[in-house]
C-alpha cells in the first residue's frame, strides 16, 4: 500500500511527511523529521522517554501511529528552549543536577512542562505521581522532583 | 498493513465488514501499538474510530450518561461532573497506565482489549453499564458482562464495533467504588480488581447493589450472590461476612506467578467488602 501522506503541525512549524501505517509517531519524528530529542527506551509505553504532547494532551509518541497525527499539533522536546534561552525546567534540571545519563531527561522535561501547565504549584505528591509515567535508572528521582518544584516557583514569580 | 480513519458509524462497520483479513479497531492504541510491536497481532486493516465525534463525546441521557468508547481516561477525569456520580467507574478507568497513557487509553479499548483484568470492566459492569454496539444489521445494547466471553474473545460480530457505554440514571444514595491489587504501588495489571455500586434507602439500608470481580476467571464478572448477600443489609459485620464469603464462591482464577488462586480468591473477598465500604461511605454522603 502506498505511504500515507500526513501534514501537521510539529513545534509550530507546518510539516508534512510520509510514512508507513506500522510506523508510530516516535519513529516519524526521530527517523523522518530528524527530531532526535524524544527518545525510545521501552517502545511499550511504559518509560516516558519518548514523551510528546500531541493536541495539548501528554502521551508516548512509542504508542502514537505517524498517520494518526494528521491535521494535529505536535510538540517535542525541540520545542522547549526559546532560541538559546532554556526552559526554566532545562535550566533547574541542569542546577539540581537531575540528569546522569540523559536519556530519559527529555520525556522528564516534556512531562514536567505538562504538569506546571495545568498545575503551577504541585506538591511533591502531585509531582510524583504525574511524573510515575517517566523511568530514570540512573538519578533515584529525588533531585528531579526537586528541580520540578524549583522550576514551577520560577515560573510562579513570572 | 491499511489504515482507515472514517468519520462515521457507518463507514467504520462498512470497513470492517467488508475486510477479508485481519482487522483491528484502534482508539487509544495502548495496548494495540504494544501487541502490533510485539508481534502478537499483524492486522491488515487498522480502523481507527477516534474521527468519529460519537465515540468522543460525553453526553447526558434520559438522566444517565452515555460516554463514548474512544474517550480517554484523562478526558473522563476532568469532566466536571461524572466523577461525582460514578466516582468508582472514574477511578478504574484512572487506574490504568500513567499519564501518558492516560492521555490515549479508553474505555472501549480497555474493554475490547479482552483481559480478565481490565481495570475499568468491573467497576463498569458494577453500574450496570450497557455497551451500545454498531455492527453491519445496526445497532444492540449489551450489558458490558455479557461483551467479553474469555481472554482475548468478544461477543462482537463481523464488523460491529463498541460505539459508546451507557450509564443508567443514578437513584439518590447511590454511588460505586473499584479497588484492585498490585504487588507494586502504581502501573501495573491488576492480580484482583473489584467494582460495588449500590443504592441505600433514606434509613441508610441497601436496596440495590451490583459487584464485578476482575482477574478472577477467564472473564470479569457479575457476582450476583454478591449483590444479594448484602441487599436488605447495612452493611453490618455479618453482611459483610456473606459478601466476602459468596466473593470468594465465585473466583476460579488461575495460579500464575503473579497470584496463587488462594491468594486471588484470599483478596477478592478483602477487595470486595472494602470497596462496599467505600461505596457505602460515599452514598451517604452523595
Amino acid at each position: 500500500m502506498a505511504k500515507h501522506h500526513v501534514e501537521a503541525v510539529v513545534n509550530g512549524d507546518a510539516v508534512e511527511f510520509l510514512c508507513e501505517t506500522e510506523e508510530t509517531l516516535l519513529d516519524v519524528l526521530r527517523d523522518t523529521l530528524q527530531l532526535t530529542g524524544s527518545k525510545e527506551g521501552c517502545a511499550s509505553g511504559d518509560c516516558g522517554a519518548c514523551s510528546v504532547m500531541l493536541d495539548g494532551r501528554l502521551v508516548c509518541s512509542c504508542l502514537v501511529l505517524g498517520c494518526e497525527v494528521s491535521g494535529r499539533r505536535v510538540e517535542t522536546i525541540e520545542g522547549l528552549a526559546k532560541g538559546e534561552k532554556l526552559h526554566p525546567l532545562q535550566q533547574k534540571f541542569l542546577e539540581h543536577a537531575a540528569l546522569q545519563c540523559g536519556i530519559c531527561t527529555p520525556g522528564f522535561l516534556v512531562a514536567g512542562k505538562a504538569l506546571l501547565e495545568r498545575t503551577p504549584d504541585p506538591s511533591e505528591h502531585e509531582i510524583r505521581f504525574w511524573l510515575a509515567g517517566n523511568l530514570c535508572r540512573c538519578t533515584g528521582y529525588d533531585k528531579i522532583v526537586s528541580a520540578v518544584k524549583d522550576a514551577a516557583a520560577t515560573m510562579r514569580k513570572g | 498493513m491499511r489504515y482507515e480513519a472514517p468519520d462515521s458509524i457507518e463507514g467504520a462497520v462498512a470497513l470492517l465488514s467488508a475486510a477479508t483479513g485481519e482487522t483491528r479497531v484502534l482508539a487509544g492504541g495502548t495496548d494495540l501499538l504494544v501487541q502490533m510491536r510485539a508481534d502478537v497481532v499483524d492486522p491488515d486493516l487498522i480502523v481507527d474510530i477516534k474521527k468519529i465525534a460519537e465515540t468522543r463525546a460525553i453526553t447526558e441521557e434520559k438522566g444517565g450518561w452515555r460516554i463514548g468508547a474512544a474517550v480517554t481516561g484523562a478526558e473522563l477525569k476532568e469532566h466536571p461532573r461524572l466523577k461525582s456520580v460514578w466516582p468508582g467507574v472514574i477511578e478504574a478507568a484512572n487506574l490504568i497506565g500513567s499519564t501518558q497513557v492516560q492521555g490515549r487509553a479508553t474505555l472501549g479499548g480497555n474493554l475490547c482489549n479482552g483481559s480478565p483484568a481490565a481495570d475499568s470492566v468491573p467497576a463498569l459492569i458494577a453500574a450496570g453499564a450497557l455497551a451500545t454496539l454498531a455492527g453491519p444489521q445496526g445497532r444492540r445494547d449489551l450489558p458490558v458482562e455479557d461483551v467479553m466471553l474469555g481472554p482475548r474473545k468478544l461477543a462482537l460480530r463481523k464488523g460491529e464495533i463498541v460505539v459508546s457505554f451507557l450509564l443508567p440514571p443514578r437513584p439518590p444514595r447511590s454511588s460505586d467504588a473499584y479497588l484492585r491489587f498490585i504487588p507494586r504501588t502504581e502501573m501495573d495489571i491488576a492480580v484482583v480488581g473489584a467494582g460495588v455500586s449500590l443504592t441505600l434507602d433514606g434509613a441508610g439500608t441497601i436496596t440495590a447493589a451490583r459487584v464485578g470481580l476482575g482477574a478472577v476467571a477467564a472473564r470479569v464478572l457479575l457476582v450476583a450472590e454478591a449483590a444479594q448477600a448484602i441487599i436488605g443489609s447495612r452493611l453490618d459485620l455479618p453482611a459483610q461476612q456473606r459478601l466476602e464469603a459468596a466473593a470468594r464462591a465465585a473466583c476460579r482464577p488461575i495460579d500464575d506467578k503473579r497470584g496463587t488462586i488462594e491468594f486471588r480468591t484470599d483478596v477478592a473477598a478483602v477487595l470486595t467488602r472494602r470497596a462496599a465500604l467505600i461505596a457505602l461511605d460515599r452514598a451517604r454522603t452523595s
